[in-house]
């Protein structure tokens, strides 16, 4: 019963099936890939960081540096304490300021503050920070990330919303000036 | 008797499998492989199945929520019945599972099983091991509290120095800018659906090619892999000195998989479940983060790695090492499979194992750690103290309230980041001592911003005094002369 043609045109009907599949696959992959890809595409524009306040000048005596939280920016209802990021503000004289971020520069892990000794150090892998966030001893290859800050109606302004991390070349981390 | 044979045939006659089954479970072993030292394959699938079953039970009770999780983690522990020992079972069949694999890794590369006809099933079990060491890092981030939010952090850091792609590479870990909610949320996905469907695949992919290919023979010495011969030989083999696996192999990987069980409930009941922590609130900065056990070699390894070397260690390492074990047997497809006969094999084992080893031990007290609060409460030992002028006791109080004592012991007290300081007189003169503190140096940062010259000068006056007795201060002979011919202060000692 079957001819060679009849064959013939079933395989192409096969193939022409195999290529609508893999037409529609295609369409469908650009959505996929642009909902796995979002939470990159979002650095672009506008990004995640934006200024937020850390509070009254008063709270951060000068020549001392303090322990400073805020809510983080971009936030989910579901987020719970996660979304509560710590920073570390130090009053250099009374009119420049230094906001450090809380992770180290190796490996993101809390760096706490020593006010006797005048240096952050690292619980993780034991890393150094001087007082002005430069690099003291440690596997750390450079100092302390830094925020970008303004001052607003007596109020301390951090520009901050993503976290940040070595391989990072955002303009939220501003390279450390030499030891002050 | 006779309704369950007549089930069984009517079954069959729909399903068609009994003679696959059949076929499978008597596929013919070499006698001398059914051996103790076969049954870790095995095992590690009965760890696994058990992983199955325990892990569905936990996501009855666990929330996947950044807010949520730490808490129903806490109803797990006290408020459901048993939920602790449910979740001591998940987490120490984690960690016989790690282990299990790797000593049936360990056996199968001395055994020379991963050789010809093998290449392919030991390259699945590279992708094996890799998927449960995901599984085992993903496992630890959804106990989410202290360590798994700052192990995502440590996670991010290494992610962040993948050249030009890092940054966005962070976010799509991430799920976001930060470690939140939709971090999480995408590391129980991975954790419970992505990761489990790989090692189910991998999993099935692994075990019929053991039962195509049949069980590596037992290795004897000076019996040559050799791709013309091997298949015939094994054939041979297993027919004139083989036995069905099933009743007569089986036996001793049912044995072992009880034992194996029997030791995870019996970890599981003693030492009970792994944390959680503290809840993961990133504004505690308190705290120390560690890994899980077989992530610790990986800490020790981060904090010795000098900074230069830090990010092509990273990102190079691993893909070396993955590479190498994947080529191996491409490389090494013939020849002997008997350890007897391959001394680098088996002090490739023995360097791995002790250096993993080292790094775990090390990891476990963390030497370069300066110890956060030695200052404020372990004393200087009372004998360095004892008939010491004012001044030298004033440098006591200094090297504690300096905080020089969180990397520096004293009578074996005290942080081991920076070398013992109980003898420290003897090893460096007043110059160099004064000059070590002031510039630091050779990994200490430089105290001289911080130290006051009276300060300076009380406390290398008693790092002075630490010297064994009878043993006298390193002392630098061309100073005195030095001084005096420059002062002509004593001339009349100098004959």
């Amino acid at each position: 019963m079957t001819t060679p043609s009849e064959v013939s045109r079933r395989a192409f009907f096969t193939k022409l099936g195999i290529f609508c599949n893999g037409i529609v696959g295609l369409i469908l992959a650009v959505p996929i890939v642009r909902y796995l890809l979002s939470p990159a595409a979002r650095e672009r524009n506008p990004g995640y960081e934006s200024w937020i306040p850390l509070g009254g000048l008063e709270q951060f005596p000068s020549g001392e540096t303090r322990l400073a939280t805020y809510r983080n920016p971009v936030v989910s209802a579901w987020d719970g304490d996660t979304a509560d990021i710590a920073c570390w503000v130090r009053n250099v004289d009374g009119k420049t300021y230094q906001v450090f971020a809380i992770n180290c520069a190796h490996l993101g892990c809390p760096v706490r503050w020593f006010p006797q000794s005048g240096l952050f150090l690292c619980p993780c892998h034991g890393g150094a920070y001087y007082q002005d966030g430069s690099r003291a001893s440690g596997p750390p290859e450079r100092g302390l990330f830094e925020y970008d800050y303004r001052i607003e109606s007596g109020k301390l302004l951090i520009k901050a919303g993503q976290m940040p991390t070595p391989g990072q070349a955002s303009n939220l981390v501003r390279e450390i000036r030499t030891c002050v | 008797m006779r309704l369950i044979e007549s089930i069984g045939e009517w079954l069959d006659a729909r399903l068609q499998i009994d003679a696959t089954i059949r076929d499978t479970m008597q596929h013919r072993v070499p006698r001398k492989s059914a051996s103790w030292f076969y049954v870790f394959g095995s095992a590690a699938f009965a760890v696994f199945l058990l992983q199955i079953v325990t892990g569905i039970m936990l996501a009855l009770v666990y929330v996947p929520s950044a807010g949520e999780a730490w808490n129903s983690l806490q109803t797990l522990n006290h408020n459901v019945a048993l939920g602790w020992f449910i979740r001591g079972l998940h987490g120490w069949g984690s960690d016989f599972m790690v282990a299990i694999v790797l000593i049936h890794m360990v056996q199968v590369f001395l055994f020379g099983a991963y050789k010809y006809p093998r290449e392919l099933t030991w390259v699945v079990g590279v992708f094996l091991l890799i998927v449960t060491l995901g599984m085992a890092f993903t496992g630890q981030v959804l106990r989410f509290d202290q360590d798994a939010y700052w192990g995502l952090g440590i996670g991010a850091s290494i992610a962040s120095r993948v050249p030009v792609m890092g940054p966005s590479i962070v976010n799509l870990m991430l799920g976001g800018p930060i470690i939140a909610g939709a971090t999480l949320s995408r590391f129980f996905a991975l954790h419970v659906f992505v990761v489990p469907g790989l090692l189910i695949a991998f999993v099935a992919v692994h075990l019929l090619m053991v039962i195509k290919l049949g069980i590596n023979e037992w290795p004897m010495p000076g019996r040559i892999v050799r791709k013309a011969t091997y298949l015939k030989e094994y054939h041979e083999l297993t027919q004139k000195d083989g036995m069905p696996f099933f009743p007569d192999a089986i036996w001793k990987d049912l044995f072992f998989s009880a034992l194996i069980f029997l030791s995870i409930a019996a970890c599981a009941l003693y030492f009970g479940p792994f944390g959680p922590s503290g809840p993961p609130d990133p504004t505690i900065i308190q705290t120390a983060p560690r890994p899980d056990f077989f992530f610790l070699w990986l800490y020790a390894v981060l904090s010795f790695l000098p900074p230069s070397m830090e990010t092509p260690a990273l990102l190079i390492g691993p893909v070396v090492i993955i590479l190498a074990l994947l080529l191996l047997p491409f490389v090494f497809g013939e020849g002997e499979k008997s350890w007897r006969r391959r001394p680098l094999a088996v002090l490739t084992i023995l360097l791995v194992a002790v250096s993993l080893g080292t790094f775990t031990r090390l990891a476990v007290y963390t030497p370069w750690s300066p110890v956060m609060d030695a200052w404020s409460s372990i004393p200087i030992p009372a004998e360095f103290l004892h008939n010491r002028s004012a001044l030298e006791r004033q440098g006591a109080l200094i090297f504690q309230d300096k905080q020089c004592h969180n990397c520096h012991s004293l009578g074996d007290q005290g942080g081991k980041r920076g070398p013992a300081l109980d003898a420290v007189a003897v090893r460096l003169t007043q110059d160099q001592l004064i000059r070590q503190v002031i510039q630091g140096g050779g990994n200490m940062p430089a105290y001289g911003k911080n130290l006051t010259p009276p300060e300076t000068t009380a406390l290398v006056a008693f790092l002075e005094t630490l010297h064994p007795a009878g043993q006298s201060p390193a002392r630098d002979a061309s100073r005195a002369i030095a001084l005096g011919s420059e002062a002509g202060a004593q001339p009349s000692t100098n004959p």
